[in-house]
């Protein structure tokens, strides 16, 4: 096992310097001087000199390349316009509060998401399928800033149920999992929707192969055929997905914060965007580059657990 | 037109399509229709009925400068399509020609390019889009932008697997025997085996287009007020929400159902053009 994780780590930095690559490809095409930008039309000539010499863009481009890639392999992101502290100190201080809701609602999305889905195969185009099927793609057209203002206004403002404000004191295990529950719910609801989507596609193709048939003929009791001749194989797929969809959930966790007015990686995101904080952007994309290739390591290691011919390979 | 037969074909067998289709329809009529229904101008402030909840004179209330939430609901659909729609058409022309290329040209340069897509497809869309629109400035021309970028490697996807395939086809090598150009191979023999593909591809994306641009007008980086966006009018909504919970109601539930009827449109088409599932 150590010896694929060290191959399967080896093998990420490749993708992730051809992330950096893109990131820095990004906002280098971008048109416009971003130390106009930062400083305004009225700023003067030196002190726009000051500050490109301080970004560090008044030097060769390719110059400025390798300088982006070994700072940022070597874990210095620069330091943020406005507060002058480094980038990966504000990201460490806030990045509990995201892993939080992340993490709860990809538990709350395949507790739920998996047992559905295997549901629905079961009952293929029986009523219990099509009403999941209808409501799961209802979950997925939600935008999650209209459900969790929806989720918001019923259970916090008209039931007092839960609390409004969602920053919450880490040190504290019960509120800390009090203000996470409508927030997580929110998150996870698409996660549930895809998931439980997934799921059902994979099962019905797992239970139309050969050795499902071979198994219930030889009077295998159904409920093992389903779990240990079925699921185990349909939860290849579902494991891509949800590696996917963790990418696509670092992105609406912004909202999510928004909306329940919660710290994170969202809540720092667009205060820099708002106070025209580049230097502070740029970090933060090589973060969210980090967590998603960190995420896709995961995924590969999740398919080792699930499949042994993988780690073989 | 043997393609729109064949089109007419995959809808005729799947009623879900023809819902989403349908309400979809429905939306883009509001749209293009805005001027005659919309009844008052979305941009006009009454601030003596500011914040008035659904009445008969104003049916979805009205906002915190007492402008009509029913005449900004049916206007701003006209930002959410248009935007959307230009975004998902430059990433299909653009996206589905680097995959034509790209597939037809093989080797290295595919290679290379599938690579560029695959990282480009690893940034969640509404980060991408965020970064990009910040960057650039918010702008309506620069929402599409940003947008189409967003689901540019999605196309290229999508068309190039194909394009592998066909290019080896009989039918193909005859061309070229025939000394057709590789334009003409590409765009009259190649493209017409995979419209249905991409077209499934784009219903499914525009839904993805419609929620990225309607999260970054809520986040305060869509096209500027006053022009009535539905995920800005959720933004200014937001912060009456004690007082006035339709400013965030009506607007919601038009975003849900856009979605929605593209989910459902992008979903029955692809059950329909999926051989695997349409056998059954």
């Amino acid at each position: 096992m150590i010896w694929y994780v060290a191959k399967r780590l080896l093998a990420a930095m490749p993708t992730l310097v051809a992330v950096l690559t893109v990131v820095f490809v990004i906002v280098r095409i971008i048109p416009g001087d971003p130390a106009l930008t930062v400083l305004g039309d009225q700023a003067t000539p030196q002190a726009l000199a000051a500050l490109r010499e301080k970004l560090g863009i008044d030097k060769p481009l390719l110059a400025q390349y390798f300088d982006f890639i070994t700072a940022a392999l070597t874990g210095d992101l620069g330091r943020s316009l406005v507060s002058g502290r480094p980038v990966i100190q504000e990201v460490v201080a806030v990045l509990p509060h995201t892993l939080d809701l992340t993490i709860s609602s990809l538990v709350l999305g395949t507790a739920l998401g998996v047992p559905l889905g295997v549901w629905a195969a079961l009952r293929r185009n029986r009523l219990a399928d099509y009403v999941i099927r209808i409501v799961s793609l209802v979950g997925l057209s939600f935008p999650v800033f209209v459900s969790g203002i929806f989720l918001l206004m019923v259970f916090s403002l008209h039931y007092r149920l839960f609390p409004v404000i969602g920053t919450s004191n880490l040190a504290d295990l019960g509120d800390r999992t009090w203000k996470l529950v409508l927030p997580t719910i929110t998150l996870g609801l698409v996660m549930v929707a895809y998931i439980t989507r997934v799921t059902r596609s994979a099962m019905l193709q797992v239970l139309s192969e050969d050795y499902v048939r071979t198994a219930r003929a030889k009077g295998v009791p159904a409920r093992l055929v389903i779990r240990r001749h079925a699921l185990r194989n349909a939860l290849i797929p579902v494991v891509t997905v949800v590696g996917l969809y963790l990418g696509i959930n670092i992105g609406n966790s912004v909202l999510t914060e928004i909306v329940f007015n919660r710290p994170g990686l969202g809540k720092v995101i667009v205060t820099a965007l708002n106070q025209r904080d580049y230097a502070m952007l740029q970090g933060l994309m090589v973060i969210y580059c980090f967590l998603i290739v960190v995420t896709n390591l995961l995924t590969d290691l999740a398919y080792g657990l699930i499949d042994p011919r993988v780690k073989q390979a | 037109m043997r393609i729109l037969a064949r089109l007419f074909q995959v809808f005729g067998t799947n009623k879900t399509s023809w819902v989403g289709l349908a309400m979809f329809v429905a939306i883009c009529a509001m749209a293009l229709l805005a001027p005659w229904i919309a009844g008052t101008d979305p941009l006009e402030q009454d601030i003596i009925a500011k914040l008035r909840p659904p009445s008969a004179e104003h049916w979805f209330g009205t906002d915190e400068f007492g402008r009509d939430v029913y005449a900004r609901l049916v206007w701003g659909a006209r930002i959410s399509l248009s935007v959307s729609i230009s975004a998902i058409t430059l990433a299909l022309v653009v996206g589905g020609t680097i995959g034509l290329v790209s597939g037809y040209v093989g080797g290295r340069f595919d290679m290379l390019v599938m690579q560029v897509m695959d990282i480009l497809l690893s940034f969640p869309a509404l980060i991408l889009g965020l970064i990009i629109v910040a960057l650039l400035g918010p702008s309506q021309a620069n929402l599409i932008v940003a947008i189409a970028l967003t689901a540019l490697a999605p196309f290229a996807r999508i068309t190039r697997a194909p394009t592998l395939i066909v290019k080896e086809r009989q039918f193909v090598e005859a061309g070229r025997a025939l000394g057709f150009g590789h334009g003409r191979i590409l765009f009259v023999h190649v493209l017409p085996n995979i419209v249905s593909e991409v077209l499934v591809m784009a219903s499914l994306w525009m839904a993805t287009a419609v929620r990225v641009e309607a999260s970054l007008s809520f986040i305060g980086l869509g096209v500027r007020p006053p022009t009535p966006t539905w995920g800005g009018m959720i933004r200014d909504g937001f912060e009456n929400i004690l007082d006035a919970p339709w400013l965030c109601i009506y607007p919601g539930l038009a975003i849900l159902a856009l979605i929605f009827s593209l989910n459902m449109l992008g979903d029955g088409l692809r059950d329909a053009t999926d051989p695997k599932l349409r056998g059954e």
